[in-house]
């Protein structure tokens, strides 16, 4: 990278010296072209350095502050159970079990939803519709999440409570995961709010990709006697899958980190149930409801290393997803 | 032009003159405010000082105190002496004004409910999981009771109001002291954790069934049912400021020490679980700061203490306030 921004800057300067001999020198600042380039490359360079110093930095106090839980728990912590503030216990699988299962069922929700409302403003809607649906989807991410937070305790839950759960016990009752019983509160509304908040997303990011689909192709694809659903799934999602993958991790990475919404609805209690109705508790959620009043350091340290797993756990994600496109792409391309 | 500018400068210089004496605290939510009522009152009384107070929680306040960082911290829960030997002096506890946890439940169909320290722990505990449980008709004669179960609605987040009320329980239940124990973040074993005083009131308003624990103010101004509670005496009672402040008369049986726990106090009318809540001064050379903090608690003490009532807070005995004011000093 460094040696193609030095040649870079090697080109641009032979393009200033033709520049310079022209038209003497810049006015406005007595700067040759030349150190302009320079000064731009070394400030640019280091605001680069920054973001990686500020994540290096940022994870290094994360670790020094989990250090004593660290040393008390081991890795053992992440495979814990038990999470008891008054004898100094803790462990971490409750929340990793919260948080992981709520952000996979929210993705399993959200993502067809995104796909299908994609799909529908790029190639059903004019475009003059299309801009006005689109912002509208848009302006649900602009909700702060307390919002979602406060409409989840005072509409979602008594929905889920008094109109969802009876519908789910009746038809799939038989199923572990629809079985107990429900107080509005859980794993499944908890799933629900944040399936919404990465909507819109999943969306924005699936309309960008289906727009790079040279229309080209989808004309072939009608040209070959395809029906209109024939082509989007030939010519427009087959392609696109690397794309919509990266539409997914980026509303994954909200959703592991969401934070308010879900403390508010999730029942925040560190249990691990196979219903889906049941009270649970995610690694942000419980960060944020003990740090204030946690007085023992240990508790203290323990929530910081649930910080640092929550850490791990986006970033082994992310990368995972990442190598996922890479690899589809790489197939695509070739 | 110039008359203007010199006004100006006139100006920024008698604001120099009269420089303000900021004192800085930091500590519990719960009595946030009423303490924020009485520095708006006291700084018409004292236009000089400034007090500035953050809202982080107990532990966050004892932890500030620890460091230096403020001039005075604020605590539902007495330091732990762990917490006391880390700090460079010694620390004092003034309390200023009482609270109380309040049971709030919803059943629609039951107007007045009463129950005994046991039986709200077996509840707590989920050892008692439906309503129409014998144990708790046969301390509500003539009431009918529904066949519904119980939803146990309590703190997700640490707090000090966890902590009074984990105190009662550990006092009066001896299972309850074993399995789960006191403090401001517990590990239940029944129940779904709301958000702050005003998550558990939202879902005990709304969720029939429900029976959950809430600071005192929260359930009157939300208007919702709260369970009488029996005392020491027999007596079931409400709870009220008037019960609190009786509980806090108790003291003077116990030794006295102000760091005592007022859970489950003797005595007619008193109302069980209430605790006061502190001021942490630390004991060192007095600087300005700290005197002003003494002069501020010397005020609240006397005249602060009649606006308590109107927040839904429990004001000191007297007795009591008049033997802070001598400590003070």
């Amino acid at each position: 990278m460094i040696n193609e921004n030095e040649s870079f800057i090697e080109e641009s300067t032979k393009f200033n010296n033709l520049v310079d001999s022209n038209c003497t020198k810049s006015k406005v600042f007595n700067f040759s072209y030349q150190l302009q380039d320079k000064i731009n490359y070394y400030l640019i360079k280091s605001f680069a350095c920054l973001v990686i110093l500020l994540l290096i930095g940022l994870v290094a106090m994360l670790i020094y502050s989990a250090l004593p839980a660290m040393e008390e728990f081991g890795l053992g912590f992440a495979f814990g159970d038990d999470w008891n503030p008054v004898e100094d216990e803790f462990g971490a699988l409750p929340f990793l079990f919260g948080t992981l299962i709520t952000s996979f069922l929210a993705l399993m929700l959200a993502t067809p939803v995104s796909v299908g409302v994609a799909l529908f403003i790029n190639e059903v809607l004019s475009k003059k519709l299309a801009a006005v649906v689109s912002l509208f989807v848009e302006m649900i991410a602009a909700i702060p999440s307390i919002v979602f937070g406060l409409w989840g305790v005072f509409y979602l839950a008594p929905f889920v409570k008094e109109t969802l759960t009876p519908v789910l016990k009746s038809s799939l009752g038989f199923l572990p995961f629809f079985q107990g019983a429900s107080f509005g509160i859980g794993i499944l509304t908890a799933s629900l709010i944040l399936a919404l908040m990465i909507i819109p997303t999943i969306t924005s990011i699936c309309r960008i990709v289906f727009k790079t689909v040279p229309t080209l192709q989808k004309e072939a694809a009608l040209a070959l006697g395809s029906t209109r659903f024939e082509m989007i799934k030939i010519a427009l999602l087959r392609p696109s899958f690397s794309g919509i993958m990266g539409a997914i991790v980026l509303g994954l990475g909200r959703a592991l980190g969401e934070t308010m919404a879900v403390a508010m609805v999730i029942g925040n209690s560190p249990s691990i149930s196979a219903s889906l109705f049941s009270p649970a508790a995610t690694m942000a959620s419980v960060i944020a409801n003990e740090y204030t009043e946690a007085d023992s350091d240990l508790h203290l340290s323990a929530l910081c290393y649930v910080g640092f797993l929550l850490f791990i756990v986006t970033f082994t994600i992310n990368g995972l997803a990442r190598f996922i496109v890479w690899n589809q792409s790489k197939k695509v391309g070739g | 032009m110039k008359k203007l500018v010199t006004l100006f400068i006139s100006l920024i210089l008698s604001a120099q003159v009269m420089a303000t004496i900021k004192v800085n605290g930091a500590g519990a939510t719960f009595p946030y405010p009423i303490y924020s009522k009485w520095f708006s009152e006291y700084k018409k009384v004292k236009p000089e000082v400034q007090f500035n107070y953050q809202s982080i929680g107990s532990g966050g306040g004892i932890r500030q105190l620890i460091k230096q960082t403020v001039d005075f911290g604020a605590s539902d829960a007495p330091m732990k002496e762990k917490d006391k030997k880390k700090a460079a002096w010694p620390i004092k506890h003034i309390p200023t004004v009482l609270g109380a946890v309040s049971v709030a439940y919803n059943l629609p169909s039951v107007k007045k409910l009463k129950l005994d320290g046991q039986t709200l722990a077996s509840i707590f505990l989920g050892k008692i999981s439906n309503w129409s449980h014998p144990e708790i008709s046969k301390l509500n004669p003539g009431v009918t009771l529904p066949k519904e179960d119980i939803l146990v609605v309590r703190r997700a987040d640490g707090s000090g109001t966890t902590a009074i009320f984990s105190d009662y329980l550990s006092t009066i239940s001896k299972a309850w002291k074993s399995k789960v124990g006191q403090g401001k973040s517990l590990k239940w074993p029944v129940g779904i954790g709301s958000k702050g005083n005003e998550g558990v009131t939202a879902t005990v308003k709304q969720t029939t069934g429900t029976i959950g624990y809430i600071e005192l103010a929260y359930a009157l101004k939300n208007n919702l049912k709260t369970i009488a509670l029996k005392n020491q005496a027999g007596e079931f009672i409400q709870p009220s400021v008037k019960g609190v402040s009786l509980s806090a008369a108790s003291l003077k049986n116990k030794g006295g020490k102000v760091t005592t726990s007022i859970v489950n106090a003797p005595g007619k009318g008193v109302y069980p679980i209430s605790a006061f809540t502190y001021i942490l001064l630390p004991i060192k050379e007095e600087t300005v700061e700290l005197k002003e903090v003494k002069n501020f608690l010397n005020w609240a003490l006397t005249k602060g203490q009649g606006m308590t009532k109107e927040l839904h807070y429990a004001p000191l005995p007297k007795a009591l306030a008049k033997r802070m004011l001598k400590e003070i000093r």
